[in-house]
């Protein structure tokens, strides 16, 4: 009886706590300025390797914002400016002498809307490998089925490699765009929306395609759709807007606890739908 | 931002509940009275009555699915639904260990009672009186009365075991009184099983207002 007492007793413990894993990338106090205006503030989040982390808050909250300075995409934009740390397997991803072409290829990212180019399907999937100077066909050949494979889309296009990228529907475009961005072999995938444009279907092959890639890569995702957030990640962070129009992160927790009992009052009424 | 209709519905699901557990409790004592008066009549109507609250556990049942299956409710509104759920499904449950002890009024016929009923009646109230304030600390969103609800649990436990041993002991004076002795032992521990099913309830609401799962009573041996 003492015993039986004694399990019961530990397994909201157990539960409550998350399962071991290695954090793959840490950011610590990130800020995010375009210019003077400060877009996020200190920003605190771990990413667990091999597992899905979504992101998500009302609009304007700076989802996509974080998510950019996660590869370093605000190097492309005028005035903008990264402050506090970022890390990934414990190395500073911002400081003098990081090659940034190198960290976008570690971290590679998949955008809202499809983004094929105007080519063959064979060549979007050619076209990271050959920048990095792979050039042999037979090597590239194995690389293009690889990364199809990994996106679930060989199947359906293996027999018309050669033709343009563009006739495939929006989902397969996604998956290719998914594809693509394996195809250099990246330990962490970005994704940005990455089926607000794509209808149910399509919607859940790509979350399939997701807990699949989970087994590899880590995956961050950032999400309006609150079900898909609760459905495919592991872990959720929770982000809103301060007055003064920064982004906050104001909860991270396992993705089961945020969705059952999260522990700020703005996430619950977020996630029931009575904010935003 | 409030959702309306939604809130609405889940506010209406809450009304339903706490109007299916009136009639329950209801029930409980009914059944008692049955028993008591052996009003054969009384405990027939139970029983036909008990179809009824079959069938409004089932219309509660099918309006949490709709609302799960439509609103996809997070967060409280999720913890909300299950609970209106798993204590619908107790109240049933409930209703059906009264209408067990209806059945004993039945069954028992003509014959005369063994004793005078007095722990099975206060059982019987006990009951009662949890079962209210267990709905009313769901009503109220009440984590620390639900508990105090389910610590109530022991006094019906003990009630039990009182009566089990006052009825062990006629048996073992006069074996001929086994029949009735285990008649009203049968009752004693329906109710004993209602007293369980409201501890289920009350751990219910602690979980719809605190979004902890725990065991509010564990069970000791009898």
């Amino acid at each position: 009886m003492m015993q039986m007492q004694a399990k019961l007793d530990t397994i909201p413990a157990a539960l409550s706590v998350a399962p071991a894993s290695i954090v793959k990338m840490q950011a610590e106090k990130l800020s995010v300025y375009y210019g003077a205006f400060r877009a996020i503030a200190e920003v605190t989040l771990p990413i667990h390797d091999r597992h899905i982390t979504a992101i998500i808050g009302p609009s304007g909250c700076g989802k996509s914002t974080l998510l950019r300075a996660f590869n370093r995409m605000h190097d492309l934009i005028p005035n903008a400016r990264v402050e506090g740390k970022l890390t990934l397997d414990g190395e500073p991803l911002y400081g003098p002498g990081i090659d940034v072409v190198d960290v976008r290829r570690r971290i590679g990212m998949v955008f809202q809307r499809p983004n094929p180019f105007p080519k063959s399907i064979y060549d979007n999937l050619a076209y990271g490998p050959r920048l990095y100077g792979v050039n042999k066909k037979a090597t590239l050949d194995d690389l293009v089925e690889k990364s199809l494979r990994g996106a679930a889309l060989w199947d359906e296009v293996r027999d018309k490699l050669h033709q343009s990228a563009l006739a495939l529907s929006g989902g397969q475009q996604q998956r290719l765009c998914i594809a693509r961005a394996l195809t250099v072999e990246p330990e962490v995938v970005l994704m940005d929306e990455p089926c607000s444009a794509l209808d149910p279907v399509a919607t859940i092959k790509i979350e399939d395609l997701m807990r699949e890639l989970r087994n590899n890569y880590t995956i961050v995702i950032v999400t309006h759709n609150m079900q898909q957030a609760a459905r495919v990640s592991d872990y959720t962070a929770m982000m809103m807007m301060r007055p003064d129009r920064a982004g906050e992160m104001i909860e991270f927790d396992l993705t089961r606890t945020i969705f059952t009992n999260p522990q700020d009052k703005r996430t619950e009424d977020y996630v029931t739908g009575r904010f935003g | 931002m409030p959702r309306t209709s939604f809130d609405i519905s889940i506010s209406q699901l809450k009304v339903n509940l706490l109007d299916y557990g009136a009639r329950v409790e209801r029930v409980i004592g009914e059944s008692m009275e049955s028993l008591k008066t052996r009003d054969r009549a009384l405990a027939e109507a139970i029983i036909q009555n008990d179809a009824l609250l079959n069938e409004t556990r089932y219309e509660l049942e099918d309006q949490c699915y709709t609302l799960l299956a439509t609103q996809s409710p997070m967060a409280h509104d999720l913890r909300d639904i299950i609970s209106i759920l798993m204590v619908a499904i107790e109240l049933e449950r409930i209703a059906d260990h009264a209408k067990n002890i209806a059945e004993i009024t039945i069954y028992m016929g003509n014959e005369p009672l063994l004793k005078p009923l007095i722990d099975l009646p206060r059982m019987a109230e006990l009951c009662q009186l949890m079962l209210t304030r267990a709905l009313d600390s769901f009503a109220k969103q009440d984590a620390d009365e639900a508990k105090a609800v389910a610590a109530m649990d022991d006094e019906i436990d003990n009630l039990y075991k009182q009566v089990f041993r006052e009825l062990m002991s006629y048996i073992v004076e006069d074996p001929r009184t086994v029949t009735r002795a285990m008649n009203l032992l049968f009752a004693g521990h329906n109710l004993e099983r209602i007293g369980d099913c409201i501890t289920n309830i009350a751990e219910r609401v602690v979980y719809a207002v605190t979004g902890r799962l725990e065991e509010l009573n564990v069970q000791r041996q009898i």
